[in-house]
């Protein structure tokens, strides 16, 4: 049965979405009561299970079921929050009463409150972002345990494993404000992933492989999954150690979608407000090379990302954030757009599928496949995990411990480790040399493989 | 029956009717005769947080989360269902649930429950922290903090100040009959600064806390020291020159360096990994895995730090176990089902983010003894190096033991004299290897300030670390200067 995955004052819904107009209804209500201005209210219901297999037997079996109910009220332009985990009349009550007392100490902020009524949602399409997963436990069990054992199975190199897990998760949340808005969103969530350990005493590794989707159908099959976790493990049997030096770095499709997020950081409306931003006035200005295009899809089918209003109610927009090299927009909330004099983004929450597009021509010649970056770099690293927090948003400077691999002649060589790659943001966004076609899907943040031109390494 | 047990009673049972014999009904439904082990995990949380952005305390926030986790344990296996509500039925087909794990059939060695009688070590009082200070004096102290700060230099742009209180009731039943309950305070304020000079922007932070209440804060003019250490940090930082890349001498300072052992020790002596054979530290008891300078431990009982446990979540008085001494692998960190699968006893670190996570084996406050050098004499003992003083997070691949740490204050050694700071930069090196080029270690073993928090596997609890300055013969710096 097809059913609308947000709806505008619905006529028709379910009794779990009319529970929730319920109780969002009398939260509101209550809000008022107590002579606040403005209210919002959101709800959250999800409920899943996972299962873990390892060794080719259950280890654990868990049942999730969590539900939230989070409001703000404001007193003129002084706010405060409150959130529950009970649902019942007298906890939503206490609930309200706890926030509004919160909004009496707080101080009055001009640039404080709800997203204006004219960027609020008022069409909801069906994205196709919903689709519940009836598999019984028994199952969960068979996918997990056919995952692992094909990545055991697959190379004798690989020595233990960590498991492989099934999940299935879905869920239904709604957000309500005092401007009469109502949006309802249902969504699911389903994975399998599988670890794997490689090798013995000093020259032991781990890696994995997962895949995640809204609809089961989409997932990659499991033997797929199994295949190249093993693979990857193996692949970084006897690792070395790299000399420190300047080299150029590709950061796999895997790892690449680290450096969109340092981006969107800096152009969030929380930095830009606070100076806190490297890329502090840049809007405008050219912070990438010539060819470069990020975008959002909010609405993409199917995406994980996906979605039609923002956590505030605002529609959702395909925004262009990097267009041909130049940064065209920052990312926005109704309270940051109000502090800059600019307009909401729709971007209360976070990003919706960002999308980096490939530098490599589609249909000729270069296929901008990883093999073929590899092959036109010629010499150099490719990283295909990163560790650590060395990130400054204030400065842009950028250090990261890595694993990977060392290019010579334009073909891989063997694995590293134990290695860093430092730079800062501002100069390695202007040397994104290439961006391959590679794209990792199970992202928000749809990047293919990145080449940095030049980066400091420093190993033995 | 303990003060602690009485309120979690009062708390979590008493608003909906339920009693002694409901908790005796229930664990003995969640049993079995291919369950080894079961446990119900009651918590009641209540958060707060003000914080205070641009001049004004803009917002604030208060939640309230409560329920039961159920979990069945059968060899290896774990059964596992929560709810948010504390009502039998819930109870009853939350234990259902966990206990399908064994198909297992109806429970015949009958449980009793043993209250908890003795009264636990007080490692810290039982305070709510948000009722003890009126909430305008909240807003008053974030706005003298703010204050402080921005009067310590013109060159301040930004103040962030933020104020947070955790009041945590647990109570854990156990199928072997022990029920015992633990009452949590946390507090936690933190200082962000954001300097300008000359277009150039740096920033810096300082904060702490741990199981109080906010007295702490006023107390010594505690919160006035953390925006003196932003505004402190924020500046050395606007002088700081290029860091160094590749391997070289790192001298690491007292207190929150520490973090260095959580990641290149702390989380390969985890139970669960060792059990499993996935640690580069598994089967290394009675090893050496560091210089006999080092003695390192996990100490949760600590009185009033921010990872100390009266008793962990699996009702495990908290203890102080030694992980390393004089340089040799000694033991691990355990829960119960990690504990029992390797034949060693639980060490009273089986902890969960909440009800609705399942346990296992984390870090309470780990730290390294204290050494026998004068701190300045390690220092001098350097011709060329790098001194670290304050860090950002940290990681580690627990198999390859590769970590990384992120300095976030550091400065050059050159000649056996500190000479000019350095920009932050990640340490990277390898667990069971770095302990053993510690070739000095200092008599000024610290605490951190009770900021820091551990992740594992999605889950996250407050954690403490200490050390005192110490002298690595040879780690890589991960700075941009060739």
């Amino acid at each position: 049965m097809a059913r609308s995955n947000q709806i505008w004052r619905p006529d028709v819904q379910s009794d779990i979405e009319q529970s929730l107009i319920g109780v969002a209804s009398s939260a509101l209500e209550l809000a008022k009561q107590q002579g606040t201005n403005w209210a919002d209210v959101s709800i959250s219901q999800e409920q899943g299970r996972s299962v873990t297999v390892r060794n080719r037997e259950v280890e654990t079996i868990e049942h999730n079921r969590d539900k939230n109910i989070g409001v703000t009220v404001y007193f003129g332009h002084r706010s405060g929050s409150a959130s529950s985990t009970d649902f019942s009349s007298e906890a939503i009550r206490s609930c309200i009463n706890s926030a509004c007392n919160i909004a009496r100490f707080t101080e009055e902020d001009p640039f404080n409150g709800l997203a204006d009524i004219e960027y609020l949602a008022t069409e909801f399409p069906d994205l196709d972002l919903n689709r519940p997963w009836p598999i019984p436990v028994d199952r969960m069990i068979e996918v997990a345990t056919n995952c692992e054992t094909v990545a055991m199975d697959s190379d004798s190199r690989i020595t233990n494993t960590e498991g492989a897990t099934v999940s299935s998760h879905n869920g239904i949340s709604m957000l309500a404000n005092s401007h009469g808005f109502f949006g309802l969103s249902r969504g699911s969530r389903h994975s399998i992933g599988c670890s794997m350990i490689a090798g013995a005493g000093e020259n032991m590794h781990r890696d994995y492989w997962y895949d995640c989707k809204r609809h089961a159908d989409d997932l990659i099959p499991s033997d797929e999954i199994g295949l190249e976790a093993a693979r990857r493990t193996v692949q970084r049997l006897g690792a070395r150690k790299v000399k420190t030096g300047e080299y150029p770095v590709i950061y796999d499709s895997g790892v690449s979608s680290s450096l969109i997020s340092h981006l969107i950081s800096a152009i969030s409306g929380s930095s830009l407000y606070r100076k806190a931003s490297f890329l502090l006035d840049h809007k405008g200005q050219r912070i990438f090379p010539h060819g470069t295009n990020i975008y959002e899809q909010p609405r993409l089918p199917r995406a994980l990302g996906s979605a039609v209003f923002d956590n505030e109610g605002v529609a959702t927009q395909p925004n262009r954030i990097v267009c041909d090299g130049v940064l065209e927009s920052y990312l926005l909330n109704s309270y940051s757009a109000r502090k800059l004099g600019m307009q909401t983004t729709g971007n209360a929450g976070g990003v919706h599928n960002l999308t980096l597009d490939s530098t490599y021509a589609d249909d000729s010649g270069a296929s901008g496949t990883l093999e073929q970056m590899i092959s036109d770099m010629g010499r150099g690293i490719v990283v295909s995990e990163l560790i650590g927090f060395g990130v400054n948003t204030v400065t842009g400077d950028y250090s990261r411990g890595a694993f990977g691999f060392w290019v010579e002649n334009g073909e891989i060589q063997y694995p590293v480790q134990e290695f860093t790659i430092a730079g800062n943001l501002k100069e390695m966004f202007k040397a994104m040399a290439a961006v391959g076609s590679d794209v990792d899907q199970r992202k928000n943040i749809r990047a293919g493989s990145i080449l940095i031109e030049n980066l400091t390494v420093a190993g033995e | 029956m303990s003060d602690q047990l009485q309120t979690a009673m009062q708390l979590l049972l008493e608003p909906t009717g339920l009693g002694d014999h409901d908790l005796t009904r229930t664990i003995n439904q969640a049993m079995g005769p291919k369950i080894d082990y079961a446990d119900l995990y009651f918590q009641h949380s209540r958060r707060e947080s003000w914080s205070l952005d641009e001049g004004t305390v803009k917002s604030g926030s208060y939640s309230i989360d409560q329920g039961v986790g159920i979990r069945a344990v059968s060899g290896e296996k774990t059964g596992f269902a929560y709810s948010d509500e504390i009502i039998l039925p819930a109870l009853t087909s939350a234990a259902d649930t966990a206990k399908a794990i064994a198909r297992s059939g109806n429970n015949e060695n009958v449980i009793k429950i043993q209250p908890q009688t003795q009264a636990l070590t007080r490692l810290y009082e039982p305070f709510n922290p948000s009722v003890s200070m009126r909430d305008e004096d909240k807003v008053a102290l974030l706005q003298e903090i703010e204050q402080t700060a921005r009067a310590i230099d013109s060159r301040i742009t930004q103040v962030m100040v933020s104020l947070a209180g955790l009041h945590d009731v647990v109570m854990v039943v156990r199928s072997d009959g022990l029920l015992a309950a633990d009452v949590r305070p946390l507090v936690r304020m933190n200082v962000h600064v954001i300097v300008e000079h000359n277009g150039r922007l740096e920033q810096g932070s300082g904060g702490g806390g741990g199981r109080y209440d906010y007295g702490y804060f006023t107390e010594n003019n505690r919160a006035h020291g953390y925006a003196e250490e932003a505004v402190r940090q924020a500046l050395v930082s606007l002088e700081s020159r290029e860091a160094p890349a590749g391997e070289m001498v790192v001298v690491l300072g007292p207190g929150w360096p520490g973090i260095l052992l959580h990641e290149a020790i702390g989380h390969g002596l985890e139970g669960d990994f060792n059990r499993k054979g996935t640690s580069a530290f598994s089967g290394r008891i009675g090893e050496k895995v560091a210089s006999e300078l080092c003695t390192v431990v996990d100490d949760g009982t600590i009185e009033n730090r921010r990872g100390s446990l009266s008793i962990d979540d699996e009702g495990t008085p908290g203890q102080d176990t030694v992980l390393i001494e004089n340089g040799i692998l000694t033991g691990y960190m355990q829960d119960n089902l990690n504990a029992r699968l390797m034949g060693m006893a639980p060490t009273g670190n089986g902890r969960r983010e909440s009800y609705a996570h399942l346990p296992m084996p984390r870090m309470t406050n780990t730290y390294m003894h204290a050494g026998n050098h004068d701190p300045g004499e390690i220092i001098a003992s350097v011709d060329k190096g790098l001194y670290a003083v304050n860090f950002g997070g940290g990681q580690v691949d627990i198999t390859s033991g590769k970590f990384v740490f992120s300095a976030s204050e550091a400065y050059m050694i050159e000649k056996g004299r500190v000479t000019y700071p350095v920009k932050g930069a990640t340490l990277i090196g390898n667990g069971p290897e770095v302990l053993t080029r510690v070739s000095m270690v200092g008599n000024d073993m610290a605490l951190d300030s009770g900021v820091g928090v551990c992740g594992k596997e999605g889950q996250s609890v407050p954690v403490g670390v200490g050390q005192p300055t110490m002298r690595i013969d040879r780690l890589t710096v991960g700075g941009v200067s060739v």
